[in-house]
Order: structure tokens, then sequence, then C-alpha cells
């Protein structure tokens, strides 16, 4: 074999690059992150929209409410079974989330997305200690 | 219609289907999220070794750099030291500029009959343009799903993420909705160039006549991976959270059977996670290789040095050779007894 030391050396470093989740991670598991629910959440036992839909396409959700909001003028959301809510980011979501870092921020650090939405929107409505 | 492209089209259909159907309707998601990725990874690395190796094995005994200037010669002619390398240094610079900005594809022509029946040559840089877009954008794509193989996600993952986050295109009507989750260039980019790719080997003729299955086959994987992520990204959004869950479990080795979390992701997910697989498994054996094989063409990275040093064939072989100083202390004696000439008393 020629150039030896050269081709192993690149195998290995490629090999290396490839693998470094594995290596960075060293067999540690890294379970998804626990929400907690405050207990205004929990007394209303349901979201604005099903689970299922909240966790994946909550995002969705404000965006539609913001275009409502902003561009239409619409402040009231009615759910199909009848609940009414204040198409809002601060004053709804976070009225029953206002438990902004054990919540929003949970899952939004684990998944790496940083909503540039708290530049202008306040995170913690309420007032409450952190 | 083409039996080559239709049939590489369909294969990858049907493997879409095949991890849908899988998870969907037979409930395979120990199959689908965790036997057949950690498969792959190791069929990846064990076939990408091996046939460096190969490669590596196979001797060079000329040198046979293609050069595409003037080789370094009498000190009074102007050498191209990056088209002609002739030591180690340009060697190292024309691999770079190979490699990084893919230098011999910027000189492709492209073959014309002109008036009839004159031949011309035109220089082409849109396969150069959108070959520099494709590799670049899945690069980015790449680096960016980092973000569910790394947890604490590092501060140059999330960098990237802004970059590439850039153009906040944001649009809503009653139909779609795109601009929350933002809005990324390289996704689209990546779809687009590997489009174009397929589009010139579908309608240019001459590239048309030399594309086989194995030609259509990755651009269609690749585009397929492209299109279900931006689908899960976009359009039919599926729970991250437990994605990266499902993605933590593999990489830290504690795979997750949990059908809470396994079933909250939706199948197109399987699908993209299968059709990343099959690339991993289908990339040693394919001309996707090219990765490691353009770091051991010896038309690129062999210095153009014939005339400075020598160079042996290493598969030469041995020859036994009996040299006259050698004969002449054999027969010394004899020769001299016969009058003969020699050159030691
Ligand atoms: C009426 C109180 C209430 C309001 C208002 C509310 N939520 Fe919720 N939310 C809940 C409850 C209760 C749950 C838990 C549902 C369950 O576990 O089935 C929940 C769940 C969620 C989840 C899923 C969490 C998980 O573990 O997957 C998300 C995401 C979420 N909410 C986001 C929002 C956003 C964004 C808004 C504003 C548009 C909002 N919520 C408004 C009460 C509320
Ligand atoms: C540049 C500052 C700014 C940023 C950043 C911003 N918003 Fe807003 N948003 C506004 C303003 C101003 C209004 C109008 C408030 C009103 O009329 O009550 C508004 C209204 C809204 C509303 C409806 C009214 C309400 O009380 O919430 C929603 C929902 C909303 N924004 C969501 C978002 C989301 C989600 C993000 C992040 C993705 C975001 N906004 C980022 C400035 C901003
Ligand atoms: C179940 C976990 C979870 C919870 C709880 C959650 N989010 Fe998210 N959120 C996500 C994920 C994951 C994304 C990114 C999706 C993607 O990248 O495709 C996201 C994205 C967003 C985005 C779009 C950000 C962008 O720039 O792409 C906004 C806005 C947002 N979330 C608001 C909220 C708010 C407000 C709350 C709390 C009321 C909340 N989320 C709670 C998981 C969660």
């Amino acid at each position: 074999m020629q150039n030896k030391g050269k081709i192993i050396t690149g195998l290995v470093i490629f090999i290396a690059l490839f693998t470094f989740p594995f290596i960075y991670r060293m067999g540690k598991a890294a379970p998804a992150p626990d929400v907690v629910l405050t207990p205004k959440a929990l007394a209303a036992k349901q979201c604005v929209r099903s689970t299922d839909y909240m966790t994946a396409e909550h995002m969705q959700l404000l965006d539609i409410w913001r275009e409502k909001v902003v561009r239409e003028g619409q402040r009231l959301y009615v759910t199909t079974d009848g609940r009414a809510f204040n198409m809002s980011l601060s004053n709804t979501c976070l009225d029953c989330h206002s438990n902004k870092a054990e919540f929003c921020d949970r899952c939004h650090d684990y998944a790496s997305v940083k909503p540039y939405c708290w530049e202008c929107h306040i995170d913690n409505p309420k007032g409450e200690k952190q | 219609m083409n039996v080559n492209y239709i049939f590489s089209l369909i294969v990858v259909l049907a493997l879409f289907l095949l991890a849908y159907v899988g998870v969907e309707a037979a409930g395979l998601q120990w199959l689908f999220g965790v036997v057949i990725p950690y498969a792959a990874v190791l069929i990846f690395i064990g076939g990408f070794i091996s046939r460096i190796l190969s490669w590596a094995r196979s001797p060079v005994p000329f040198r046979i750099p293609t050069v595409g200037g003037q080789g370094r010669s009498l000190p009074w002619i102007k050498p191209n030291p990056i088209d002609s390398p002739s030591s180690s240094g340009s060697v190292v610079v024309r691999m770079l500029l190979e490699i990084l900005l893919f230098r011999s594809l910027f000189r492709n022509t492209r073959a014309d009959l002109v008036e009839g029946d004159k031949l011309a040559y035109r220089l082409e840089k849109w396969l150069w343009l959108f070959s520099l877009l494709f590799h670049y954008s899945f690069l980015v794509v790449f680096l960016r799903h980092f973000r569910f193989f790394l947890d604490p996600v590092p501060g140059c993952v999330q960098l990237l993420e802004t970059l590439d986050g850039f153009l906040r295109i944001e649009f809503v009507n009653d139909a779609i909705q795109v601009g929350l989750p933002g809005f990324y260039i390289s996704g689209l980019v990546l779809l687009a160039a590997a489009t174009f790719l397929l589009l010139r080997r579908m309608f240019s003729a001459q590239v048309k006549y030399i594309s086989l299955s194995s030609d259509y086959f990755p651009l269609f994987l690749i585009m397929g991976i492209a299109f279900t992520g931006i689908i899960m990204r976009y359009f039919l959004k599926t729970d991250i959270v437990a994605a990266k869950a499902l993605v933590m479990g593999l990489v830290s080795f504690h795979p997750v059977f949990d059908p809470a979390l396994t079933k909250s992701v939706s199948g197109v997910f399987y699908g993209h996670l299968f059709f990343v697989c099959v690339l991993l498994i289908y990339f040693p054996f394919s001309k996707l290789m090219h990765l490691g094989g353009i770091f051991l063409s010896p038309t690129r990275n062999l210095p153009n040095d014939t005339r400075m040093n020598r160079h042996v064939n290493t598969w030469n072989y041995p020859v036994e050779v009996h040299t006259y100083e050698e004969y002449e202390d054999e027969y010394r004696e004899k020769m001299i007894e016969a009058g003969l000439p020699v050159e030691k008393e």
C-alpha cells in the first residue's frame, strides 16, 4: 500500500467526524424533556386544540392568530367545540402556560428553536417570579 | 420515457411506501426506527473503509496527473503551479480548489453542431453552478440536522440555523401557511438543484445517452429525502421533540421502543429516515463514493514531477541481477589465466 500513513489518517478523521454524535453523547441517555403544566392549565384539562395538534403545530396556530389579529382585525377565536379564546400570545397562551421556562423553553431548548417573538411580546405577563 | 429513470423512480416510491405502510399498518417502528438505522450506519462505515482500502491497495506505478497548464521546466518558461503542480504544496492547493470549488467542472464544455455540420465547443457553466449549489446546500442541511443528533445543541449548529433562516419568508392563507417554523433556504436550494441535475440527465440528449439507473437512483433518493423533509417541516408537521428523542435514543445507545414516543411521530418521518438509511447503505457501493474517491484520484493528487524524481514501478518483478563486478570477482583467476582483461587485479 502506497501512502499508507496519509490514507489511514484520512479514514480515521472521516470515521471520527461521522460518528461524532455517538462520541459526544458517550452512551448517556437524552430523553425528551418533561413539560410542566400550571395549576390553571391542569384545571382547564385541554388546550386550544387537540394535544396532538398543539404538540406538532402550535406555531402554525400562532401564525394564523397573528395573521387574523394584525391583518384582519379579528380577535376572537372559536374552537370547533365552541370554546372562545382571545387570539393573543402573551394573554392567552401564557395565561395557562405562565411557566414559560418549564413549558415552552424546555421543548425549544431540546429542539434548538429560538422563537424571536419575545423580542417584542412580553414573556411573563403576570409578573410572576421565575 | 426511459426505462432507466422510470425504474429508479418506482424503486424510490416503493421504498417510501414500504416504510410508511410498515409503520402505519404493520407497527414495525422497531424495525424502521432502530434495527435498520443501526445496520445502515454499520454497513456505511464498513463499506466505506473497505472501499477506500481496496483503492489504497492498488499500486500507483506511474505519475498520471492530468495537467491543464505549463509544467515546470526551463527557468525562463513560466510554469503554472496549480494546473501542473510539481510540489506537494501546489498539489494541496490544486486538490483544495478541486474539492471546495469544483475547479475542473468549471472548464466543462459542451459540443454542438452549428451551421449544419460544424462541430463547436462552448463553455457550459450551469452544471458547475448547480453542482456547487447542490453540494453546499446538502452540506448545510446535513450539518443543520445535528440539532437532532447532539444534546445540548452546540452554538455553531444554532448559528448555522440562524444564518440559514436569514430569509424570513412568511406566507399565510387559508390553504397553506409557511413562516413558523422559520423558512430555511438550504432545503429549497437542495431540492431545486437536484431537480436541475435530474432534468439535465433527462433532457440533454448527450447526457441522457450515457445515464443509467445508477445515475438516476441516487438523484431520486436525495430528492425524496429533501421532499419528505420539507413536507414535514412546513406542511404535515410531526412531533419534533419525539423525533429527536428517538434519534437521541439511537445516538446514546438507549434505543426507544416506548409506543408513546414511537407512535407520536408520523409515517412520513419513518419514510424520511428510511430514505437516509437506504442512502447510507447504497453509498459505499455506488458512484457516491466519489466523496472518498476524489482524495485518491491519481490524475489529481500526484505532482507532475517525472523529470525531477525517479519513480519506480511498485509492481516491478524483483529481477535477480548479477553485476559485472560480481561476475569478475567470481571468475577473476580464471580470466587472468586465460589472458582476458580484468578491471581489478
Ligand atoms: C385553557 C388553558 C390553555 C390555553 C389558553 C393554552 N393551553 Fe396549551 N395546553 C393546555 C393544557 C391543559 C395542555 C395539556 C393537554 C394534554 O396534556 O392533553 C396543553 C398542552 C399544550 C402543548 C403540548 C404540550 C405537550 O406536552 O406536548 C402545547 C405545545 C401548548 N399547549 C401550547 C399552547 C399554545 C401555543 C397556546 C396559545 C395558542 C396554548 N397552549 C394555550 C392548556 C392551555
Ligand atoms: C417586531 C415586534 C414583534 C415580533 C418580533 C413579534 N410580534 Fe407579534 N405582534 C406585534 C405587534 C405590534 C402586535 C399587535 C398587538 C395588538 O394589536 O394587540 C402583535 C400581535 C401578535 C398576535 C396577536 C395579538 C396578541 O396579543 O398576541 C400574535 C398571536 C402574535 N403577535 C404572535 C407572534 C409570534 C408567534 C411571534 C414570533 C414568531 C411574534 N408575534 C413576533 C409585534 C411583534
Ligand atoms: C412539546 C414541546 C413544545 C412545547 C411545550 C412548546 N413548543 Fe414551540 N416548538 C416546539 C418545536 C419542536 C418547534 C420547532 C418545530 C420545527 O423546528 O420544525 C417549536 C416552534 C415554535 C415556534 C416557531 C419558532 C421558529 O422560529 O421556528 C413558536 C413561535 C413556538 N414554538 C411557540 C411556543 C410557545 C409560545 C410555547 C409555550 C406556550 C411553546 N411553543 C411550547 C416544541 C414545543
